[in-house]
Parts: C-alpha cells; structure tokens; sequence
C-alpha cells in the first residue's frame, strides 16, 4: 500500500488512549503523523518538569493539563486528526463510555493497578475491541529484550519484566521504543484486512 | 496434564488443579496479575474455584508499573 492509500484507511479509524504520559503522549503523536483520523485520549494529570524527560511535551507546557497539552502538539504536527480529550481519571465505569467507538484501544498508564483495571474492564465489557498494553520498558539498553505477544484481543508490547525504581527510571528511549511499538501493533490491526 | 501456558506447551505433573494452584505452582511471584484461560478472563476471586482442565490455553500475565 502506498502512503495515499494507508492514509485514506486511518482516516475513518479512532483510537483511544488511556492516559498521557511516557507510552501514550508518544503513541499519539506517532499515530497523528500517519494520519489517523480521531484520537481520543484522557488522562487527569498536569504536565511536569520531571516528565520532560520522556513525555512529548514542551518546557513552557510544564503546568498545562496533559491532555490539551497534547491536543495542541498533536494539533501542531498534524491539524487534519481529530482529538477528542478527556481531562478525567479513568474507571471501570467512565471507560466502557469514553472508548465505546474506538477501533482499537492503546493502554497507556503507569500505575500496575491500573493497568490491571483497563485490561479487565475492556476484557469483560467490551471484549471484541483490541486494546494495546505497555508493560515493562524502565531503564535502559537491552533492546532485545522488548517483543510483542498476542492474547486473543489482548497484545502486549514491551519486556514484561522490568519495574520502575528510584534506580530504574523510565527513559525516553525505551519508553519511547514500547510506545511507537503499541502504535505500530494498531497499525497492523487497523490495516489488517483493510482494503485500498 | 498438557496445557499451553503463555504461549509455551507445558506439561503439569498433576492431574488435577486450579488456577491459583497454577500460579503458585509456576511461581508467578508479582503482586498483580491478569489471566485468562481460553480467551476468558478469570478475575482474582475466581482463580482458586477455577479449575484448569487438559489442553487449556492459559495465559498469566504480569501487571509491571511503568509507562
């Protein structure tokens, strides 16, 4: 498929996003490059200074609520996509509502908790909508280590293994690599079975 | 008993045993945990009245902060 092609298929998809940090401020900016037509993306948080060392934000956004930061940066590189933000805490109640009309769903939190509630939620209420999780990238090097597997609807994406620590920090490079990896498995999703 | 766990065939040197049972047995050692056996996700509560039966695909998957 050529570019034009690729494009005109993304632009009739959505994809949600569970929160804007690390995995899912990169994610969306990937995914707004190539064109997809809606994000939706809600996460509660006000962008850092600490987060400037992975997230897709700028200096002078420190402050700013993370998601209408992104909106803009998204807004910036590609004005075509549509960005729907919900600056809320996501549940197991609000989730099912916000992603209902997503194609596929891009797990994108920090917190173990919370990922455990997303895939649960997602699995029980709305089980035939693929949703991406990131689970594990802290540190740094071993490149190798980062893979993809497939559970039904379920994809993981990262090395499974490592938790963040005072001396395990995330880092943009490898969050940075899952996040592009979660973008790429919608890709494939999204355009599987797509026709021109 | 064979099953597939996490992708892998694996053979259990039991004939009979729950999923919690399964857990404890592989030493899935994190605190949060996601499962499901044959596509169906099987919520916490439910790990130790879950019994695992031949040929079952299980998956069992670490919940790691971070992101």
């Amino acid at each position: 498929m050529t570019f034009q092609e690729i494009k005109k298929i993304l632009k009739k998809k959505t994809v949600g996003i569970a929160g804007a940090g690390g995995l899912g401020s990169n994610c969306a900016v990937a995914l707004a490059r190539v064109g997809i037509g809606k994000i939706i993306i809600a996460d509660f948080d006000n962008v850092r200074k600490k987060n400037l060392n992975r997230q897709y934000f700028f200096y002078e956004q420190v402050g700013q609520k993370k998601v209408f930061a992104i909106q803009d940066n998204i807004l910036f590189i590609n004005p075509y996509v549509k960005v729907e933000p919900h600056d809320l805490k996501l549940n197991s109640t609000n989730i099912p509502d916000i992603f209902k009309k997503c194609d596929v769903v891009i797990e994108a939190f920090d917190l173990a908790e919370m990922k455990q509630m997303i895939i649960e939620t997602m699995q029980t209420k709305m089980p035939d909508i693929p949703i991406i999780v990131g689970l594990g990238m802290a540190g740094w090097g071993d490149n190798n280590s980062i893979k993809t597997r497939q559970i039904d609807n379920l994809y993981i994406c990262g090395d499974e293994q490592s938790e963040i620590a005072d001396d395990l920090p995330p880092l943009a490079p490898r969050v940075g690599i899952v996040a592009h990896m979660q973008a790429n498995m919608a890709l494939e999703i999204l355009l599987k079975n797509s026709k021109k | 008993m064979k099953i597939i766990l996490n992708n892998r065939p694996e053979t259990i040197d039991v004939s009979q045993l729950t999923l919690q049972e399964l857990i404890e047995k592989k030493t899935f050692t994190f605190k949060l945990l996601v499962t499901k056996i044959n596509g169906k996700l099987i919520k916490k509560e439910m790990r130790d009245k879950t019994p695992i039966h031949e040929g079952d695909d299980v998956a069992i998957i670490h919940m790691i902060t971070g992101g």
